[in-house]
């Protein structure tokens, strides 16, 4: 009879000894989805610890007026690199290792769809980035000009054509990303296989949790929106190594061209982003509110539509190029468009904990926090995509506050709370509460003082990517003060890497459900065996293990 | 208390009545939805800048309707159909005939494909760098030209196997997705001699 | 020529280029519906806000509570969901409507025959400044009348600029390849503080643009100023600075760098990097890349004696 036994009698990973080498061996040749998700988010965190220390060193130079600390290139190819990072490096890596390490134990599947591929995904996407890097040493190229990258991270032609980039930099960058991409193409892809072809037996669409879900949309905009930048990237190298003329305004060639195949991307990488954080809530809220997700019909509805209307949006960043009226007013309207969904998914989280007992502890008190300054970022996301004020905004501080406000207040929020909720299922032990209280707060109010000035220097017509100002702009104040922010959030992020480690150590043990779960992941020992389950689940409702737990009033009573 | 106990019984009905779709149907076809997007990108790039560019040669005064052939790579799609018939039939030998007239005749693509971009280089010193057509025209043809190597590699792995004596029979799914990725790349093909020779023209 | 600094001096000058402090009539527009969105998108903030703080603090665990006991479980609500379905697409239909109008009324405005024109053009890192009805060629500020509009061309000589000085208008790009067009209608005199809003290399940071707005009069006495040659001089004729600028009336007819011909007019040196003062054009032109590291003006390494007579024609230049 298939079925697996709860709580009782649950397979235990088998404690081998073993040597050093051994233990790297197992690691570095691993096909299990487990470690190559653990993988995925430890090099996350990894270049997300790189990222922030270029963050902190660009603000120490704008703190002040008229600064010394770094030049105008190194301010360059800081923020180059400090934005390519956070986007492919941290973002992506983060989508792949939490689907990788989440989607299969969820539906209740051994593994991936295709696990060999799923390796080659992240060393192929550990090349990339470390590639990009390694234009610090090899970016001077023969001729000897610059290192890093230094055009930005959305990298607009003709800056990137060989006569304004010379130096072998932006070829790193190129080749970096588009390598980094096939790896995260070949994850989604992955992903996509795995939710369409694994799932335990029950397990019908309509009861497949939220999470996999969005990681499931969220695959289909990765494979639909990154081949739009490796093609560009492909025209860009023909042009930089083949004499081509794809972006060579010389030629005849549109530098607005790049500006659309870029974004055509750009636009649905955001989503790429946020989904992760929209699939983490959609976990977190729910079992810390002690109810099941309001409205779950409208809340995968939501998420297909962001998922296509994302798609059609790209143009918002380019309404200062000149394009025609009509062209600006229908992208303005369709990025307004996707704000009802948006609103739709924030309403439903709410109305989840409404009537609810929440449990506040730090997983829930990131979700809190991800809902009031996601509902910023969208409300200034508005503001950006009406496209008479977004003359205005366009490229200054503003926008670097609002995409902030999504990716960190958002994305990240929403990542620290998906940390501190699985950590104890990878590994057994529980993060320490206390030092996560410290770590939340110190994050809210750093984040809080380094992001929103810079909302306030938009409007005083302080441009984006500027290594240095003048005293009397009158832009000293609001610099000064989102610099001293980034003291709390360094502290926070150390508190964090500690809390980890100390856990990891010498943790409190989490057992195997230690936040009274519903989905099939809390269902197996905590780290899973290698084989995840021993018998492979059989569902009847979204929530299984609330069915399992409340035999009386199960889900699947009420659900069809 | 198990799990599937829940379910009051059940739970054997629901495993034993339950199917999945095939992994490798599943991905490839998802494969092609990728490389679609690819595609679709250097499309729009040849159709942006169709008569933009500044000098000479352009395409109405160098290019010539490969029409042998385009006859050639799409019938190869429905002799791969035949090969792919015959080796669910079981009759290999038929499988091998089929299989080779589809090498066969994509080879003839490729070589009239190279015989083209002779005739350009060297005879209307037409490069990828001499103007936005020729940027375009090499990308779009050659991106295209690649996917047929690509496939023309596994078509001569197929055979290489089979002629070998590998039971390619038990290979069956694979050789089906080896020649639905032909398909695909003989419908990108009608594409790009839709924008190419036909539009762009 | 000392009248005209005067004038300069006098105006006001708006530095902190705060979007709404508009002053002009494109700015104004882009202003109006700001504040109408931030009106729109802060009342959905306070209610938004508001619900949630609201629902954290009154549906959070107590100490005396039973941590058995679960809430009622509910599924959703199909009246709810509707209903925050429904309002939130009539608002963004309010939203879409009113930017298609400001769109339409900010971009398809004709503008009237008798407008200025000026080309602008966008150069790693500076702005060259063209006036082609009086044959005036400057550099790095825009001088226009108040009490009519400026027609902005906008070409780039090599990278994306943008044009944005915040008070008068919101940013157009000058993109190579391609013209685009914008314009102002500063109301009063004064000078009006911008920067370049589209990452374009090394020193996007110091490619600062000023208009400076004055009265009608004003404005016909320089250009009037503008459109004298200079003189000539052997000793700067003689030195590779020519190949680079064009000084009007002189064989130096580079097109590389901003015109010099009336360089002392104009308030900043290196597109708003340093001040237009003795000392600083003597160390600028001593060695550009200690005030703005990157800048295509290469040090020319001149003798003190060829330094003292190249800064000695360039003050002359007024
Ligand atoms: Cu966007
Ligand atoms: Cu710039």
């Amino acid at each position: 009879m298939a079925s697996i036994d709860y709580p009782l009698e649950r397979p235990r990973p088998k404690e081998g000894e073993f040597s050093f080498s051994e233990t790297l061996y197992r690691w570095v040749a691993t096909v299990d989805h487990k470690r190559l998700g653990l993988m995925y988010i430890v090099t996350a965190l990894l270049f997300l610890v790189i990222a922030g220390l270029m963050a902190s060193v660009m603000r120490l130079q704008l703190a002040f007026p008229n600064n010394h600390v770094v030049g105008p290139e190194t301010f360059n190819r800081l923020f180059t690199m400090h934005g390519t990072t956070m986007v492919f490096l941290v973002g992506m890596p983060f989508v792949a290792g939490l689907s990788n390490y989440l989607v299969p134990l969820m539906i209740g599947a051994r593994d991936m769809a295709f696990p060999r591929l799923n390796a080659f995904g992240y060393w192929i996407f550990l090349f990339g980035g470390l590639l990009l890097y390694f234009s610090y040493i090899g970016g001077g190229g023969l001729s000897g000009h610059g290192s890093a990258p230094d055009v930005g991270w959305f990298a607009y032609a003709p800056l990137t054509s060989k006569a304004f980039s010379r130096g072998a930099s932006t070829d790193f960058w190129i080749l970096g990303i588009l390598v980094a991409g096939i790896g995260s193409v070949a994850s989604a892809l992955n992903v996509i296989v795995t939710t369409i072809c694994m799932r335990c037996p029950g397990m019908t669409l309509t009861r497949m949790p939220m999470f996999v879900w969005v990681m499931l949309i969220d695959s289909w905009l990765i494979i639909i929106a990154l081949p739009p930048l490796t093609a560009a990237q492909v025209m860009l190298l023909i042009d930089r190594f083949l004499g081509g003329n794809f972006f060579n305004t010389q030629a005849g060639g549109s530098a607005v061209l790049w500006q659309h195949f870029f974004w055509i991307f750009g636009h649905p990488e955001v989503y790429i982003l946020i989904f992760p954080a929209f699939a983490i809530l959609s976990e977190v809220i729910p079992i810390f509110s002690r109810k099941p997700l309001f409205g779950r019909a409208a809340m995968v509805g939501a998420v297909v539509a962001i998922g296509f209307i994302s798609l059609g949006v790209w143009a918002h960043h380019m309404f200062a190029v000149g394009m025609t009226s009509w062209s600006n007013t229908f992208f303005a309207a369709s990025s307004m468009l996707v704000g009802i969904p948006t609103g739709i998914k924030i309403f439903n989280w709410t109305a989840t904990m409404y009537g609810g007992k929440l449990r506040l502890d730090t997983p829930m008190l990131f979700c809190c926090a991800f809902l009031l300054q996601f509902l910023v970022a969208g409300l200034t996301g508005i503001m950006l995509a009406v496209s008479p004020f977004d003359w205005q905004l366009h490229d200054s501080y503003f926008v670097v506050g609002h995409f902030h406000f999504t990716l960190i207040g958002g994305l990240v929020f929403g990542l620290f709370a998906g940390m501190y909720y699985w950590f104890p299922k990878a590994t057994g032990k529980l993060l320490c509460e206390k030092l996560g209280r410290w770590n939340f707060w110190l994050f809210v109010i750093g984040f809080e003082t380094t992001f929103i000035p810079m909302h306030f220097l938009g409007i005083l017509g302080m441009p984006r990517r500027i290594y240095t100002y003048a005293p009397d702009r009158g832009w000293d104040f609001w610099n000064l003060v989102s610099s001293l922010g980034v003291i709390a959030q360094a502290a926070a992020i150390a508190l964090f890497i500690w809390n980890v480690i100390d856990s990891i150590r010498s943790g409190e043990k989490a057992g195997d459900d230690p936040w009274d779960g519903w989905t099939l992941e809390w269902a197996t020992s905590s780290p899973p065996p290698e084989y995840n389950f021993e018998k492979l689940p059989v569902v009847r409702s979204s929530r299984p293990l609330w069915d399992l737990k409340h035999p009386h009033d199960p889900d699947w009573k009420f659900e069809q | 208390m198990a799990l599937a106990q829940t379910y009051k019984g059940d739970a054997l009905t629901l495993e034993q009545g339950w199917h999945m779709p095939d992994r490798g149907t599943v991905g490839i076809a998802f494969l092609i939805v990728t490389e679609s997007a690819l595609f679709t990108i250097f499309v729009v790039a040849y159709l942006v800048y169709i008569g933009k560019s500044l000098n000479g040669p352009m395409p109405k005064d160098v290019l010539d309707l490969p029409i042998v052939a385009t006859i050639c790579l799409l019938s190869s799609s429905i002799t791969v159909v035949f090969a792919e018939h015959a080796l669910k039939k079981g009759h290999l030998g038929a499988f091998k005939l089929w299989w080779i007239a589809t090498i066969a005749l994509g080879l003839e693509f490729l070589t009239a494909t190279g015989i083209e971009w002779h005739k350009l280089i060297y005879k209307d010193h037409l490069t990828i760098r001499t103007n936005l057509f020729g940027t375009t025209y090499y990308s779009l043809v050659g991106l295209h030209a690649s996917h047929v190597i690509v496939g023309m590699v596994f078509l001569l792995l197929v055979m290489g196997v089979t002629f070998a004596g590998f039971p390619i029979q038990t290979q069956f799914r694979r050789v089906r997705f080896l020649s639905w990725y032909w398909h695909f790349v003989d419908a990108v093909w009608v594409v790009v001699f839709t924008v190419v020779y036909v539009v762009g023209r | 020529m000392a009248l005209l600094q005067g004038l300069g001096a006098a105006l006001p000058e708006h530095r902190v280029a705060n979007i709404f402090k508009p002053l002009a009539t494109p700015a104004q527009s882009e202003y109006h519906i700001a504040l109408l969105v931030l009106a729109i998108t802060g009342a959905i903030f306070v209610v938004v806000a508001g619900l949630i703080v609201y629902t954290i603090w009154r549906f959070r665990r107590r100490p005396g509570d039973d941590a058995k006991q679960e809430p009622p479980q509910v599924y959703g609500s199909n009246q709810i969901e509707v209903a925050w379905t429904v309002i939130p697409i009539l608002i963004v239909f309010v939203l879409i409507g009113v930017s298609a109008r400001v769109i339409a009324s900010v971009q398809n405005a004709s503008p009237p025959p008798q407008m200025l024109k000026v080309t602008l053009i966008g150069h790693q890192w500076w702005w060259e400044v063209r006036y082609p009805d009086y044959g005036i060629v400057t550099a790095n500020e825009i001088h226009v009348p108040t009490a009519s509009a400026t027609y902005l061309e906008l070409q780039s000589a090599d990278v994306i600029h943008s044009f944005w000085v915040p008070q008068l208008a919101g940013k157009t790009d000058l993109i190579p390849n391609r013209t685009n067009y914008s314009w102002i209608d500063p109301r009063e005199p004064g000078v009006y503080f911008g920067n370049c809003a589209e990452y374009c290399g090394t020193q996007h940071a110091n490619m600062l643009l000023r208009v400076v707005a004055q009265a009608p009069e004003d404005f016909k006495r320089w250009a009037a100023e503008q459109q004298k040659p200079a003189a000539e001089n052997a000793a700067f004729q003689s030195l590779s600075c020519v190949s680079c600028h064009t000084i009007k009336g002189t064989p130096a007819k580079g097109k590389f760098g901003p015109d010099l011909t009336h360089l002392m007019s104009r308030r900043t040196l290196a597109a708003g990097a340093i001040a237009n003062t003795a000392e600083n054009l003597r160390q600028w032109v001593k060695d550009p890349q200690a005030a703005k590291p990157g800048s295509l003006m290469p040090s020319l390494q001149l003798t003190d004696q060829e330094l003292g007579q190249v800064v000695n024609y360039l003050e002359s230049l007024q």
